[in-house]
This record gives C-alpha cells, sequence and structure tokens, in this order.
C-alpha cells in the first residue's frame, strides 16, 4: 500500500511538473476515434466532421467519426469519459456535460473528461409563431408574469438546454420559473413543428436553428440569449441589451479527451485545433452555418465548463429539476 | 419557375452526376437488399463523402440511396421472408407468401414495377403541391399525431390474419417493449436496470431486424431450411404477368401513392406507417379481402407504392420547413447546412435551382430503379443457391453489423438477440410477429403525444378535440374502434364455437 501511494504520488508530481518540459509534438501513430454523442447531419456532429477532417491533416492520421447517440448524450459521453486516456479517442463534449449528472441521470461530470478547445457555442432565442400576440421579450414575460401557466414553451425535451434557458430567465427577472410551462419535444426540429401548429407559444431553440423560418417571416425572434446581436439576424435584441438581469444561455460544443490525458498528448492536440481553426477551411465553414470563429484554449475551456456545471445545477435546483 | 426547372436538369444530367447516381443506386440496392442494413444507415454512411462533394451530385447521392433502398427491402422479404428495411415489413408475410406458392417472380416484379410508379407519383406530387402540403402537414400538433398513431395502432388488428386476442396480445407487447427508456414528458427512465444504454430505449432497427432476421434464423436452425424454399426459382420473368396485376389493382397503385406522399410529408412518419396504412386500406377495400396472407399481389401493390411515394413525400416539410420528415430527411438537413444551403421557406425563391434538382434528382432516380432494380432481382437468385447453412450464418453476420451500426454500440446486437428469441417463441405458439412490431413503432408516438397533449391542455381530456384537425381524427378513430368491437362482438354472438381464424399465423 504504502509503496502505491508513494508511486502514486511521484506520478502526479510529475503530472504538475510535465506542462514545462512538454514539447507538443505528440502525433498519432494509427487512426484516432472521434466519438459524438448526437446523431449524424446535426449541428454537433457537423462541426466535429469538420474538424475531424482538419486535425486528419495536421496530425497526419485518419480520425473516425463514430456517432454514440442515446440517452440524452449520457451514452457519447460516458464512451468518451471511460475511453483509454492514450489520446487515441477523443469526442464532442457539449453542454450536457454540466447538466446530466443534476438530473441524476449519471455520475458524470466534467471532471471525467481533459478539454482540449471550445469549437462552437450556440446562443438560445426567444422565438414566436408569426401570429403571435407578442412583439417584445418585455410584453410577453410581463404577460407570463400577470398569467403564470398560461404560456407554454417547447424546444427540446424536459430539464433539456434550451429548457433552462427559459426557465433560467425567468428565474433571473424574478419571475416564477414555472410561469411558463415547458412541453417537451424530442428535439429542436419538432419544436419548431408544434409552435408552427399553433401547439406552444414559443420556443427557446438556438437562434441558428430557428434562423431560415426567421429569415422567411414564418417565426419571430424576440430575443437572443447572448451579448452581441447575430449578423445574420440584426433585428432580433440581445437579453443583455433588454433585461435587467442581463441573463445569457447559451449551449457550447468541445473536443475533448478523457480524463488524466497526459499533458504531451493535450498540448500537441490544443495547439493542432488552434492550426485547424486559423484555416481558410474552416472560415468558410463556419461562415456557411452563419456561425462565427471561437477559440478558447484547454484551460479556459476547463474554466468555462466548470462555471457552466456550477451555473446550471444552480439554474436547475431553482426550477426544480434538481435537488 | 421553367427556368429553374431547366437549369436543375442542366444541373443533374452532367454526366458525373448521372454517374454519382448510378453508383448510389447500385450502392442503395445492396445496403437495401442486406437485411439488417437500413436506408438510415446507407444515407448515414454517405455523409462523409458528401464532405467532399457539391450540393447536387451529394442531394442525388442521398435521394438516389434511399429510393433504391426502399425498394431493394423487399427482396429479402419476399424471398426470405426478413425484411431488408422496415419499409417492407408491413407485407413482408404477403410477400414470402407467393415466393412459396412459386410467385417470387410476380412478388418482385410486383414491388418494383409499383415502387417506380409511386416514386415517381409521389415526386409529381413534391413538384406541384409542396408548399401547400407542407402548409397542411404542419398544423399537426402533438394532438394531431396521438390520433394518427392510435389510428395506426388500428392496423396491427385489422391485417393480422390470426386470432385477434393473441394479435392485440402482440401488440401489447411491442407496447411494453416501447415504454422502455426515457420518458419524454418527464424525463425518468424506466426499466433500464441502470443500464445507460437503455436510457434511448430498445432502438427499432436492431428490434425489427431481430424479430424478423434471428427469429428465421432460427427457425432453420429448429426445423431445417423451409419447405417450399424458392431454391429453384429463376427469377427471370420478373415482369411476366404485371400487366395484368396492375391493371387490375391500379386504384390502389394510386390511392397507395397518394397516402404515401401524404403521410411521408408528415414529420415523424415515415415510409414504413406509409406502408402499413396501405397495406392495411387494401386488404379494407379489397373485393377479395381473404386472400390477404395467402399470397396475393393485392396489398404488396398497394403498399409497395406507398413506401416509396413516402420516400419523396418526407422531402416535403425538410424542403419548405427545414424540418425532417423522417431520419434520411433529416440527415440530408444536416448536408445541405454543410454545403451552405439552408432548406426553409426562401429556399423557393432564393435557392430554385436546388428545390429543381431534388425534384430532377428523383426523377431520374425512380427511372434508373427500373433496370436496377431488375439487376437486382436477378442477382438475387445467385444468394438463392447458397445452402441455407452457409446463407443464414452469413446473414446473421450482416444482422449484427447492422444492428451495431444504429448507435455503435454492441449493447444492440444484445437487444436483437434477444427480441430475436422472444419472436421466435411467439410465433412458435401462434402470436403473430407484425403487431408487436407496430406497437415498437408507434408506440413511443402515442405515448409522447398523449402526455405532452396532457402537459398542454393540464389534464383537459377536451383537449383531444380541441382542434380541427384533431376532431375529425378523432371521431373517425373512435367510430373505427366502436364498428370494430361491435363487428367482433357480433361474429362471437353468430358462431359462438368457431373461432373465426382463417389460418394459423406463422
Amino acid at each position: 500500500m504504502k509503496l502505491r501511494h508513494a508511486v502514486a504520488a511521484m506520478a502526479a508530481t510529475m503530472l504538475v511538473s510535465t506542462p514545462v518540459f512538454a514539447a507538443c509534438d505528440w502525433k498519432p501513430q494509427r487512426a484516432v476515434t472521434y466519438v459524438v454523442p448526437w446523431g449524424a447531419g446535426g449541428g454537433t456532429d457537423a462541426n466535429s466532421r469538420m474538424l475531424a477532417s482538419l486535425l486528419e491533416r495536421e496530425m497526419g492520421q485518419p480520425f473516425n467519426v463514430v456517432n454514440r447517440t442515446g440517452g440524452n448524450g449520457v451514452v457519447g459521453h460516458s464512451a468518451i469519459a471511460n475511453a483509454a486516456a492514450d489520446g487515441y479517442t477523443v469526442g464532442a463534449v457539449t453542454v450536457e456535460i454540466a447538466m446530466m449528472r443534476h438530473i441524476g441521470l449519471t455520475d458524470l461530470s466534467h471532471e471525467n473528461v481533459t478539454p482540449i478547445a471550445l469549437v462552437d457555442i450556440v446562443p438560445a432565442s426567444v422565438t414566436v409563431g408569426r401570429n403571435s400576440p407578442f412583439e417584445t421579450l418585455e410584453d410577453l414575460l410581463a404577460h407570463a408574469e400577470a398569467n403564470p401557466g398560461a404560456l407554454t414553451a417547447s424546444g427540446t425535451s424536459q430539464g433539456g438546454i434550451w429548457h433552462l434557458a427559459i426557465a433560467g430567465l425567468l428565474n433571473a427577472e424574478g419571475i416564477d420559473p414555472q410561469a411558463i410551462r415547458w412541453i417537451p419535444s424530442d428535439g429542436a426540429a419538432s419544436g419548431m413543428q408544434e409552435l408552427m401548429a399553433g401547439g406552444v407559444d414559443m420556443v427557446t431553440v438556438a437562434l441558428s436553428e430557428a434562423k431560415a423560418l426567421i429569415s422567411a417571416g414564418e417565426l419571430r425572434g424576440l430575443a437572443y440569449m447572448h451579448d452581441t446581436r447575430m449578423e445574420a439576424l440584426p433585428d432580433v435584441p440581445t437579453t443583455k441589451e433588454v433585461l435587467d438581469s442581463e441573463w445569457t444561455l447559451a449551449a457550447f460544443i468541445t473536443i475533448s479527451a478523457p480524463a488524466d490525458l497526459p499533458e504531451e498528448i493535450r498540448c500537441s492536440y490544443e495547439a493542432a485545433v488552434e492550426r485547424a481553426f486559423a484555416t481558410q477551411e474552416w472560415a468558410d465553414f463556419k461562415a456557411s452555418r452563419g456561425s462565427e470563429v471561437v477559440w478558447m484554449n484547454s484551460a479556459d475551456t476547463a474554466e468555462m465548463m466548470a462555471q457552466a456545471d456550477e451555473n446550471l445545477g444552480a439554474t436547475m435546483r431553482a426550477i426544480g429539476l434538481a435537488n | 419557375m421553367p427556368e429553374a426547372l431547366v437549369g436543375a436538369i442542366a444541373l443533374v444530367f452532367d454526366w458525373q452526376v448521372l454517374a454519382v447516381i448510378l453508383m448510389a443506386a447500385f450502392y442503395g440496392a445492396f445496403v437495401g437488399s442486406v437485411p439488417g442494413l437500413t436506408a438510415t444507415m446507407s444515407v448515414a454512411l454517405l455523409v462523409p463523402l458528401t464532405f467532399f462533394m457539391d450540393p447536387v451530385p451529394a442531394i442525388a447521392a442521398i435521394v438516389t440511396t434511399t429510393a433504391t433502398a426502399i425498394f431493394a427491402g423487399d427482396i429479402p422479404g419476399a424471398l426470405l421472408r426478413i425484411p431488408g428495411t422496415p419499409a417492407s415489413a408491413a407485407y413482408v408475410g404477403e410477400a414470402y407468401a407467393m415466393t412459396q406458392k412459386g410467385q417470387a417472380e410476380l412478388a418482385l416484379g410486383t414491388s418494383l414495377v409499383t415502387a417506380v410508379i409511386g416514386g415517381l407519383i409521389g415526386t409529381v406530387v413534391l413538384m406541384l403541391v409542396a408548399p401547400e402540403l407542407a402548409r397542411f402537414a404542419i398544423q399537426f400538433s402533438s394532438v394531431e399525431y396521438f390520433w394518427l398513431a392510435s389510428l395506426g395502432l388500428t392496423c396491427a388488428v385489422l391485417i393480422s390474419g390470426g386470432s385477434v386476442a393473441k394479435s392485440l396480445a402482440s401488440l401489447m407487447i411491442g407496447l411494453l417493449i416501447a415504454t422502455i427508456g426515457i420518458d419524454v414528458a418527464v424525463g425518468y427512465p424506466r426499466f433500464t436496470f441502470g443500464q445507460i444504454e437503455l436510457l434511448d430505449g430498445v432502438s427499432f432497427i436492431p428490434a425489427m431486424i431481430g424479430m424478423f432476421a434471428v427469429a428465421e434464423i432460427l427457425r432453420n436452425v429448429a426445423r431445417g431450411p423451409r419447405v417450399g424454399r424458392p431454391k429453384d426459382q429463376n427469377l427471370a420473368a420478373v415482369f411476366k404477368g404485371l400487366g395484368q396485376v396492375l391493371s387490375n389493382f391500379r386504384w390502389g397503385v394510386l390511392r397507395g401513392s397518394a397516402l404515401g406522399s401524404v403521410v411521408g410529408a408528415l414529420p415523424g412518419a415515415g415510409a414504413d406507417i406509409a406502408a402499413w396504412i396501405s397495406y392495411t386500406l387494401a386488404k379494407r377495400f379489397s373485393k377479395t379481402p381473404e386472400k390477404f396472407g395467402t399470397g396475393h399481389p393485392e396489398g404488396i401493390a398497394e403498399a409497395g407504392a406507398s413506401n416509396n411515394a413516402a420516400v419523396a413525400g418526407a422531402w416535403t416539410p425538410a424542403l419548405c420547413f427545414g424540418i425532417p420528415g423522417d431520419t434520411v430527411t433529416a440527415i440530408a438537413i444536416g448536408i445541405l447546412f454543410l454545403k451552405g444551403l439552408q432548406p426553409g421557406p426562401l429556399v423557393f425563391t432564393q435557392q430554385p435551382d436546388l428545390v429543381y434538382a431534388v425534384f430532377v434528382a428523383f426523377m431520374v432516380a425512380n427511372l434508373v430503379l427500373l433496370p436496377v432494380g431488375f439487376i437486382a432481382i436477378r442477382s438475387a437468385r445467385y444468394v438463392l443457391k447458397v445452402p441455407a447453412s452457409v446463407l443464414m450464418p452469413v446473414i446473421l453476420v450482416f444482422c449484427m453489423v447492422g444492428a451495431f451500426a444504429m448507435t455503435n454500440s454492441v449493447f444492440a446486437i444484445w437487444i436483437m438477440l434477444a427480441l430475436g428469441v422472444l419472436a421466435f417463441f411467439m410465433e412458435e405458439n401462434g402470436f403473430p410477429v407484425a403487431p408487436a412490431i407496430l406497437g415498437i413503432v408507434l408506440g413511443p408516438m402515442v405515448e409522447d403525444n398523449f402526455m405532452v397533449t396532457m402537459l398542454k391542455y393540464q389534464g383537459d381530456l377536451t383537449g383531444f378535440f380541441d382542434r380541427p384537425i384533431a376532431t375529425v381524427l378523432g371521431v373517425f378513430t373512435l367510430t373505427v374502434w366502436t364498428l370494430l368491437l361491435l363487428r367482433y362482438l357480433n361474429e362471437q354472438r353468430a358462431h359462438r364455437p368457431s373461432k373465426g381464424s382463417l389460418h394459423a399465423p406463422r
């Protein structure tokens, strides 16, 4: 026992001290598995596949994208966290890592992964139908406060990220988080379908997801839960502008590896991702999706994930989704 | 509009695009006809390739692959009683019964030609009324879907040849399996026994592969290859006797095509549900409903047209609103996004070339389907020459690959095997498997939409009749149920001792 402790302590010291010596020129010797916890064709999938093809060039080995869907992301995130931390498994860890443990679906948290970099952030919106009586977010919130339970919102499952977006917003504004009732849907598309069919009063999906229907006048964007307006939809005000609480909420996509990834491998990936993000292809890809190139290094991404875990956990407790 | 069409024709009739279409057709025919590999999977496998394609060939590849795969799913259905894709599940028993009567050529010829007709009609519907159809489909909220799915469940009892009680029991088994996983309304996991792999429920593809393919393999093991296995059928005269069938059932083919286009356009209901409903309708409106289940091409003609029409129908909401009509178009929308194209109402005015390219690609794909499908049927005879002792293990391997590939998890293989054993024992004891499959398909749809509607109306049951389309669907569903019940009771009273079962379900 004593010996093992000593070895562990030594190993820990080495881990802590390695950054100084890391040359950051690790390269995979065989194909790398890139786990995506969400389905083919979605935003996480698209971003990850594009990044995988760029990393392939940077690292000189194939990056095989594998969609491990299911269980609101638990299955795929577990696959990333439980893989060997040898650099041959990376994956798209998304905002759900900061939520699933609060609901009690799993023990998995941001501490079970090593973040490499931020890939995308996807801010929420408040979007209503074209015949909605509400012209501004303030109108809508005033109505919700005066008539608790009268309005309904949809866009994802119960306790999903867009549910937290509206409940957290209400909570931040001092309104009962249940004042707008959540109607679960199995994704943004079916939520928007429900909205257009007149089944709910609003959706709070990512503004980028609602963009096509808003531009066409089928839906109306009342607010963008972000601090700067979206270039493609400059008429949609941000929550930072219109709310006293300056509430914002965005989903995020990262590239991460299992916990305890050796420092040498981590910083090599970090550098490779940074180079990939600097390419014209990545800029073009981002522009084609109407989003901007973001960059956040490993340390900042880890910090952001910890922050999200804390904030979303607090929101979930406030609205009674977690205890 | 016309110049957009001309532009689109120019885009599609490029030799590279045509080459892509031809390759995609053969690829779709292969994947569709291999039990265990489905149309959705064939498209998912295309995703990495489309990264390096221009938008038009990428779309053409997806469209062609799905159209041919949905037809090709009928081939193993007819020859081995194992549907190649879920869309063939509705009439697999019928097609196999025809094969046992030595009519494999007629069964496959019927499904090929009606698939082409259905596909073409679906495309024309898409071209002419896509915006109007999408406008109609978009009015469906949870209430309408609840009634639609409930009506769909009725098919389980209507089409089964066996005893009503056993059909209902089978349906309940399916519905029970469908309750596994996180409940959409409150997010609570049920019957998962702590298995994270079960959180999303029993995925449908492994379940279907298991209940048809694995059960069939087990039957082969249990009692040797079936009598009447079509080893000696040469499958040369695929189009022989077809004119008669088509002219006899022309209205059914038209009805199937129309229904497939509409059902396909409803987001969440796809080719498989369209095929079930069409097969049921064919039986209800047939002059000779007693022939159904005994190897009668009428249901195959109608449902075969329906599922291929639904493939085109699914693009309606996808193109018009960016809301996918099925799993394939969900993937397709992602690919379009990647190409910088945003499906939605504006796409018709801003990128008419693209919209018309989809239409033209569908036309070409369905025309290419005829020769490619013919070649696929002809090649199938080599497969049949393989002895069962070799063929069945190979099929089992493909099934495992297919089940695994849906979610990239070994767990799916266990699900497939477990349900295969379950289906084997069900059929051995006279319980038809089709209603259970329908239960697994429709169970989540019924439950989710029921719960969502209850949440919306805060427990007020009148909510189910609160909207015009919902009221029509609801009243219709309840009427059908009442009539069925009355008829059943009458039959019970009329001839007490007889069970009213036409033939033992197999």
